[in-house]
């Protein structure tokens, strides 16, 4: 049977990566997974959360429970967004004291999958036939590391991939120094993590960092690119997509 | 007033600045934190069950702050009925009348000290200082930062900001009377050593900091590395120890589950090489006369914050510093305060709330590395982020922060308007795609191309693509 799933992009990816949920439809299409897209979706609301603006958070909770009500399965292409539905959101619809808010919460989170945890844990796949013959390093954003502990579904989708050399990050566990709005708020610190970052990338000598964020990926290619290091950042679903039917995403 | 914090030049990112840039600074910690790191991951590594004795320090600790007044007087009468003595301080100031007027009683004007957060939480020496008595620090790392009038940076290795050479050089110049030392581990702890037995043997008072009390039975604890904490606890006729209300646990067979929690945790070892506890006073044996301070200083106030509550089950094991690459590039005194790190982050603004701890909840990206190996489960960002919201909802906020924010949940609370700003960012595209790559930018964008390149808008956003592409899986 056919399974469905409802697409979420997160409103970064729409804006400004858009090929990564090209990528992501590609790869779910091949593995016959049927995508529909909510179009009223948006935000998940974790940059107004995590910077201190919960109460105006609660708006777009609701909004994005709303917009994915009566999904199967919800894959989202983003473990921080994911981290923040599965962590967050039952408490942030229980201050509404309405209850049928709640209640579509928490039939709703438990259906919340990020890209790669769905791929492995729900549908059991680690080659997609995917190919890519260069030399990659997989930064484990922390959202992905700590809070939903899918280090290993990555890694494992990586090394599935033909061609695809996985090489070691040093400090891989160590946080870019993104954090949202600490990149500015605490612009100089920010800075001092994400030179480190960058060296530790640029000795592991990868062509390409991988990542199941692009909120830390266009952090990390900021510097990459700024510094004229020559080291390119992909999204999972990106490598995914590579060597598949259909040319050019 | 309030509003213009967020521009004031205090708070975390400008402490910060100097000691990002400080690279014998960074290079110590680097070194530090990194080997800590890995002992401790070792040493835990070989604890199979590792996750259920978090969860029981944590049940541990709970329940003790939920029933923390039955627990406190229980100790108070445990302690007496030992022939301790037990005084009750409501904020520093008390907790120091208190510790000078025993000291004074005694007709001393010298006290040596076990190596104690809470006393530097209530600046203690520089009080007695001011009321004609020394006192004297004898961890290593303490006395070196206190020979250097200098503030610890670190909770467990307070002089980790300091290199050998700094040292060797600080104690040519004072303990060491101009005799000059080489910088060797040993030579350096002999300078001391020297030093601090004469004080050890002619001190009638110590003070120190608690561990652990026990109200079942009125038992003290601390733990430490050196013995030099326990030459205090033992040589000296009169004892005064402080402890922060929340230090009390309900039962002996508590230390079991905290003496294996602690030592893995904070040095990397399976057990620390010196545990003292005592109960009460002994004739001829150890102190004459014991006194226990207990102190709120604002505890009951974190206790009364559902969230913020669990800081208070912190054990002070320094796990959090270590794993934090916040902390790892800008040290502690960034956080001034006593507590620094990302426990510090919650605790301070809590316990102490200066304008300048208020921008300490911000000083971390979230990435979960302080809870993943705290031993009593402190959910360290889930406080970083309710503080952020307390913070802000009592107004310390930046105006034109709070309007950007309602304008973007605005846009983003319906999936049309959403679209249709998306829309003219793309139509606009070619001259904003120039403007991020050289033009002049103000404000955030500015800071953050200061050292990342920005993104191009691409031609079509994902819901444009799908739009025209997407209908053929099934919708």
């Amino acid at each position: 049977m056919t399974r469905t799933v409802s697409l979420f992009v997160s409103c970064f990816n729409d804006m400004m990566f858009p090929k990564t949920a090209r990528a992501a439809v590609k790869v779910l299409n091949k593995l016959n997974v049927k995508v529909r897209f909510p179009d009223e979706q948006t935000c998940c609301g974790q940059i107004h959360f995590n910077t201190g603006y919960a109460p105006m958070a609660v708006s777009l909770v609701k909004h994005f429970v709303e917009s994915f009500r009566g999904s199967d399965e919800v894959v989202a292409l983003s473990a921080s967004c994911t981290a923040m539905v599965r962590e967050h959101y039952l408490e942030l619809a229980s201050r509404t004291h309405d209850n049928e808010l709640i209640s579509r919460t928490e039939e709703l989170v438990p259906k919340v999958f990020e890209f790669s945890e769905y791929l492995t844990g729900v549908l059991g796949v680690t080659d997609v036939g995917a190919y890519y013959p260069h030399k990659v390093s997989y930064h484990p954003t922390c959202h992905s590391l700590r809070s939903l502990h899918i280090y290993h579904s990555a890694v494992e989708l990586l090394g599935a991939v033909k061609g695809l050399e996985l090489v070691d990050l040093p400090y891989a566990e160590q946080c870019c120094g993104f954090g949202g709005t600490f990149s500015v708020k605490n612009s100089a610190m920010s800075t001092a993590m994400l030179a480190d970052k960058t060296a530790s990338i640029v000795n592991a000598r990868a062509e390409t960092v991988v990542a199941v964020d692009n909120s830390c990926l266009m952090h990390i290619s900021g510097a990459l690119r700024k510094n004229g290091t020559g080291v390119s950042v992909m999204h999972l679903a990106e490598v995914l997509a590579q060597g598949m039917d259909g040319g050019e995403i | 007033m309030k509003s213009e914090m967020a521009k004031a030049k205090t708070g975390f990112p400008f402490t910060s600045i100097e000691q990002i840039n400080n690279s014998q600074l960074r290079a110590n910690l680097k070194s530090a934190t990194s080997a800590i790191r890995e002992k401790r991951a070792k040493v835990v590594g070989e604890k199979q069950d590792w996750e259920e004795l978090r969860r029981t320090g944590e049940r541990i600790k709970d329940e003790v702050l939920s029933s923390l007044d039955e627990y406190l007087l229980q100790l108070e009468e445990s302690v007496t009925k030992v022939g301790g003595i037990v005084h009750w301080a409501a904020d520093s100031s008390e907790a120091n009348r208190i510790i000078l007027s025993l000291i004074q009683e005694h007709g001393e004007s010298e006290v040596i000290k076990v190596k104690s957060l809470t006393t530097d939480e209530l600046d203690l020496n520089e009080y007695l200082a001011n009321h004609g008595v020394s006192a004297f620090e004898t961890d290593l790392a303490e006395l070196i930062v206190q020979l250097a009038h200098d503030k610890p940076s670190h909770i467990l290795v307070p002089a980790i900001h300091k290199s050998r050479s700094e040292i060797k050089e600080l104690f040519e110049n004072t303990i060491s009377k101009g005799r000059v030392l080489g910088d060797g581990p040993a030579e350096l702890a002999e300078a001391s050593r020297l030093y601090l037995r004469q004080k050890f043997l002619s001190s009638k008072v110590a003070v120190s900091g608690v561990n652990f009390a026990v109200a079942e039975t009125g038992t003290v604890c601390i733990v430490e590395s050196e013995g030099n904490g326990r030459m205090c606890l033992t040589l000296p006729k009169v004892l005064i120890s402080v402890m922060g209300i929340e230090k009390v646990l309900p039962k002996l067979d508590d230390l079991a589950v905290f003496l294996e929690l602690l030592p893995r945790s904070s040095t990397g070892e399976r057990m620390n090489p010196y545990t003292s506890t005592w109960t009460g006073v002994h004739p001829g044996d150890g102190p004459e006369e014991f006194h226990l301070v207990i102190l709120d200083n604002r505890r009951s106030h974190v206790l009364a914050d559902p969230v913020g509550r669990q800081a208070l089950r912190c054990i002070r094991c320094s796990a959090c510093l270590n794993v934090c690459p916040v902390y790892e590039r800008s040290g502690g005194h960034a956080y001034g305060s006593v507590y620094p790190g990302p426990i510090g982050a919650i605790l301070s603004p809590q316990l102490f709330a200066t304008e300048a701890s208020l921008s300490l909840p911000w000083a971390s990206t979230l990435c979960g590395a302080c809870y993943e190996v705290c031993p009593v489960r402190i959910d360290i960002p889930r406080v970083l982020v309710h503080l952020r919201e307390k913070v802000i909802s009592e107004g310390y906020k930046s105006k034109s922060e709070e309007a950007s924010f309602r304008l973007i949940a605005l846009v983003l609370n319906a999936g049309r308007r959403f679209d249709l700003i998306q829309q003219v960012a793309t139509r606009l595209r070619r001259p904003l795609n120039r403007l991020f790559l050289a033009g002049s930018l103000p404000g955030v964008l500015g800071k953050w191309r200061a050292a990342r390149q920005i993104p191009e808008i691409p031609k079509e956003t994902f819901r444009m693509w799908w739009r025209a592409n997407g209908s053929d899986n099934g919708n």
